[in-house]
């Protein structure tokens, strides 16, 4: 029997006392396209770093061709003929697409660019890649990026090919370009392996597909033996049940209004397509979907720090596009984000808690002027005197120079009492703050304002249990008071058991918005992978609210 | 204007355009090196010192040995300062620009004190001068060939060597694979070290070397065109010449081979206001601006164009730590 091309055996990774993967087994024949597939934090990036010699695992073997292997750097990979495409590409823009696939070749050939053009040509023409060589990277498109990506790889003789989320940034006529390729490559007799998360993409380009779920290794089945069901069920698992609570609330009018809302990325792909969803007072609207699927680039548009490509955002009937992030605030409308390193958007590292506090509401802040009481029976000369007084006072406390630390203070110490925030004291910087803490900080803040609507993103990304049911608690309570949340998150056991109404995402697409209690996992599973579009089943529109308060100008 | 004015400005082009290749070089890099005025003091410090070092015990000075010992001694002294800015920007990360006024304070003040107590001993001054006529300046037979000699075959050997080091550098940028790696790590340190680049290794090397031909700038204005008389204030002007350098660098819009030009075009104006007859003391300053006006205006013109292969290196000025993401 041949020897499969890659083999994995009892791989484990720790990342501190957290199990990023624990005893995978895998295996990769030659001349096949394995997909891989799992929920976010499933380890799969985990896994493929791994092999492409980003990360050094824990425990395991690695064997390549039947032979064992040691990788300890991207250059150890290379030579094993073992290639990543990483989701985020690493290319030098003002070069030309060959420049950039021929750098840092240690081929001890003399540089002559016409040369490499010819070379990227043949790699292109053989597997049907199109591509111009001498085309400069700042004028292509995402698509084309890629495409330079993958031939990067082939000019190094990769014969293992992994690419991550390859799919994601591509349009649909795009990934069938992509999936040519692909069918070309594996006639040559490379073997694939590609993480995606859209189980049409893994029927249609697989021949195998390996299953991870939290880090552990579920299965892996022949594509032709196996339905999209059975899939969706090997990657989220079966239901765990929480105890968290869902408080039945009054629900208000709608207080956030998204209107066929378009958003672009930073790499100019469309991150938000055509959104449509509304977020009642009173209640939690969670988002579901898949790491990456145009979350961040919602809350930013929300939140007025991205510019929106089409579409409308209305808060109690009135469009907020075109306001500055402050005025947007001003109206009640609070985010928290919590990005992947945290510290990211939100909050100033350097500064102590106090001076976090500080940045979004110093304005508010005055210094604490008393006006004198003027008495009726006062003389007019005093009282003209007072009035003047209280005037000058009551101005420059508008208008101070100063910031008051001491309202400040007063605020830091009301989120440490209240959030259980573990910090020697206020003035200590955010950044020494363990992570939890930080994220505990940020929500806070957001919520010390009193605002309207809550925007909070991965607001338990990292935090130990007891620190997320705070979490979920004070939501709650938010929720009580009449806020609507707008709660973007990761685990679906989680949004089950706490939100009122999930809308899933599924690449910038709404794949349908169903309620909490009438829906199930494996639902919401065949959803985020754009297996089952609910709007579509319904065939209406979803997503406008009935009783809106947008005034159509007809 | 007359052929005389045109081989002055190419003389004087020559020390820009050491420093505009070093600096070139050291950008490339993504390292912006505003010590450039100071590494030039110090190259003229170095470079007299060296050929002190030859000459004093010399009974009878050979001109080639003469030159290869201050050019050697300008290249080390201004390499070791380069190689200072590169450990504190490099290794320690420091801020960039910080760093290099630092350099250019040290460097100005270092070359000073050298020069003043160090290099001009007894005799020295006279032995640097004699060596400044006779060798430096010494140049082939270019009379007979009337404007065109006077204008391109009457310089020494230093003006001969800018040309050429500034050929050289732009044909290592554009066709070897040195010069797409430096680019690489100039535009995006992270992707060039996944490739493979030795980023670290690179970034010293033309850190260094960039230093070193910046410091040749400072001999060739000490020994070409000062012709070996070294003035009390040389530090000054040279730091002054330095700062032109820098602005020199944008104005050939990082480009060695135009640089050749762009040189001559500084060089003149430079000059200009010591040639120019019946002008009032006052209005002299006046031409002294015009060198960096141009420089505005083509960071003006290069920045609505906005073409990407006209801009400064992507990441320059921004320290690369591989675990920061």
């Amino acid at each position: 029997m041949q020897q499969p091309a890659l083999e994995l055996s009892n791989i484990t990774k720790y990342f501190g006392p957290v199990v990023a993967n624990n005893g995978i087994n895998l295996t990769l024949e030659k001349g096949e396209i394995l997909a891989l597939l799992g929920e976010n934090g499933s380890g799969k990036t985990t896994l493929m770093n791994m092999i492409s010699g980003i990360y050094y695992p824990d425990e395991g073997q690695i064997k390549v061709n039947g032979r064992e292997v040691v990788i300890s750097s991207p250059d150890d990979a290379f030579k094993l003929g073992i290639g990543m495409v990483h989701q985020h590409f690493k290319l030098i823009d003002i070069f030309t697409a060959a420049q950039n696939i021929v750098l840092g070749v240690k081929d001890g050939k003399r540089y002559s660019i016409s040369r490499s053009n010819g070379e990227v040509a043949a790699i292109a023409q053989k597997y049907g890649f199109e591509i111009d060589p001498k085309k400069k990277i700042y004028d292509m498109s995402v698509s084309e990026k890629q495409t330079v990506e993958i031939i990067k790889v082939l000019y190094r003789g990769a014969d293992i090919l992994i690419l991550d989320e390859p799919t994601a940034v591509l349009t649909p006529q795009e990934t069938q370009k992509l999936f040519s390729v692909m069918r070309a490559m594996k006639a040559d007799g490379k073997s694939i392996i590609i993480i995606t998360h859209k189980l049409n993409e893994v029927m249609e380009i697989s021949d195998r597909v390996a299953v991870l779920r939290k880090g552990e290794y579920i299965g892996c089945v022949k594509t032709s033996e196996t339905t999209k069901d059975a899939l969706t069920e090997m990657m989220v698992g079966q239901k765990i049940v929480l105890n968290i609570e869902r408080p039945e609330t009054e629900i208000d009018r709608p207080l956030l209004e998204i209107r066929n809302l378009t958003v672009k990325s930073d790499e100019g792909s469309v991150a938000i397509e055509d959104l449509s969803f509304f977020i009642r007072g009173g209640e939690i609207l969670g988002v579901a979907g898949i790491a990456g699927c145009g979350q961040r680039e919602l809350c930013e548009a929300i939140a007025g720090l991205r510019k929106i490509e089409s579409g409308g955002i209305y808060h109690e009937g009135e469009s907020i596009v075109g306001l500055s992030p402050k005025e947007i605030y001003k109206k009640g409308i609070a985010m928290s984000f919590i990005p992947e390193d945290r510290l990211g958007m939100g909050l100033a590292p350097s500064l102590s808690i106090t001076d976090n506090m500080m940045v979004k509401n110093y304005q508010d802040h005055t210094m604490g002027f008393k006006p004198l009481e003027i008495k009726e029976d006062e003389k007019p000369f005093k009282a003209f005197l007072k009035r003047i007084y209280n005037a000058v006072g009551s101005f420059f406390d508008r208008h101070s120079p100063f910031v008051n630390r001491r309202v400040a203070r007063a605020e830091a110490e009301q989120v440490i009492k209240e959030l259980d925030v573990v910090t020697p004291s206020t003035e200590t910087p955010v950044r020494r703050l363990s992570g939890g803490n930080v994220q505990k900080v940020l929500l806070g803040r957001e919520i010390l304002t009193d605002p309207n609507v809550l925007i909070t993103a991965y607001p338990v990304r990292g935090l130990d249990i007891n620190s997320s049911y705070l979490i979920y608690d004070i939501l709650n309570r938010r929720k009580e008071a009449g806020t609507g949340v707008l709660f973007i998150g990761e685990d679906l056991d989680v949004m089950l058991a706490l939100c009122d109404k999930i809308m899933v995402l599924c690449h910038g697409r709404m794949m349908g918005v169903v309620h909490a209690d009438r829906t199930t996992k494996e639902r919401l599973g065949l959803m985020m992978t754009g297996a089952l579009d609910v709007a579509e089943e319904k065939g209406k529109p979803m997503g406008v609210a009935k009783d809106t308060r947008i005034e159509e100008d007809e | 204007m007359d052929a005389t004015f045109f081989s002055n400005a190419i003389q004087f082009g020559a020390i820009f355009l050491f420093g505009c290749v070093g600096e070139i070089l050291t950008e490339k890099s993504g390292h912006l090196n505003l010590g450039i005025p100071g590494i030039m003091c110090v190259g003229a410090a170095g470079g007299c010192f060296g050929a002190k070092l030859y000459l004093m015990p010399t009974a009878d000075p050979n001109g080639f040995m003469t030159i290869f010992m201050a050019i050697l001694f300008a290249m080390i002294f201004a390499g070791i300062l380069g190689a200072v800015y590169g450990f504190l920007t490099v290794t320690l990360r420091c801020n960039q620009n910080v760093t290099g006024l630092a350099v250019t304070i040290f460097g100005a003040g270092f070359t000073s004190f050298f020069l003043n107590s160090v290099v001009l001993t007894e005799g020295v001054s006279t032995a640097l001068s004699s060596a400044g006529q006779n060798f430096f300046l010494a140049a082939m037979p270019y009379e007979a060939l009337g404007w065109f000699g006077e204008i391109f075959l009457s310089h020494g050997a230093m003006v001969y060597l800018s040309i050429i080091v500034a050929v050289i550098a732009a044909v290592v940028l554009r066709y070897t694979k040195v010069g797409l790696n430096l680019r690489a790590i100039g535009e995006n340190p992270a992707t060039a070290d996944a490739v493979g680049i030795n980023v670290t290794g690179y970034k010293y090397t033309f850190i260094i070397v960039g230093a070193a031909i910046a410091g040749l700038g400072g001999l060739c204005y000490v020994m070409d065109y000062m012709g070996g008389i070294v003035g009390a204030t040389v530090d000054t002007t040279i730091q002054g010449i330095g700062w032109l350098s820098i602005a020199l660098v944008i104005f050939t819009m990082w480009r060695p081979a135009l640089a050749i030009l762009g040189s001559i075009v500084f060089g003149a104006l430079y000059i200009l206001s010591s040639r120019i007859t019946g002008i009032a003391f006052y209005q002299i300053p006046l031409l002294n601006i015009v060198p960096f006006a141009v420089t505005l205006l083509v960071l003006i013109v290069t920045s609505i164009i906005g073409k990407r292969e006209t801009q400064a290196p992507a990441s320059l000025g921004l320290s690369y730590f591989r675990e920061d993401r």
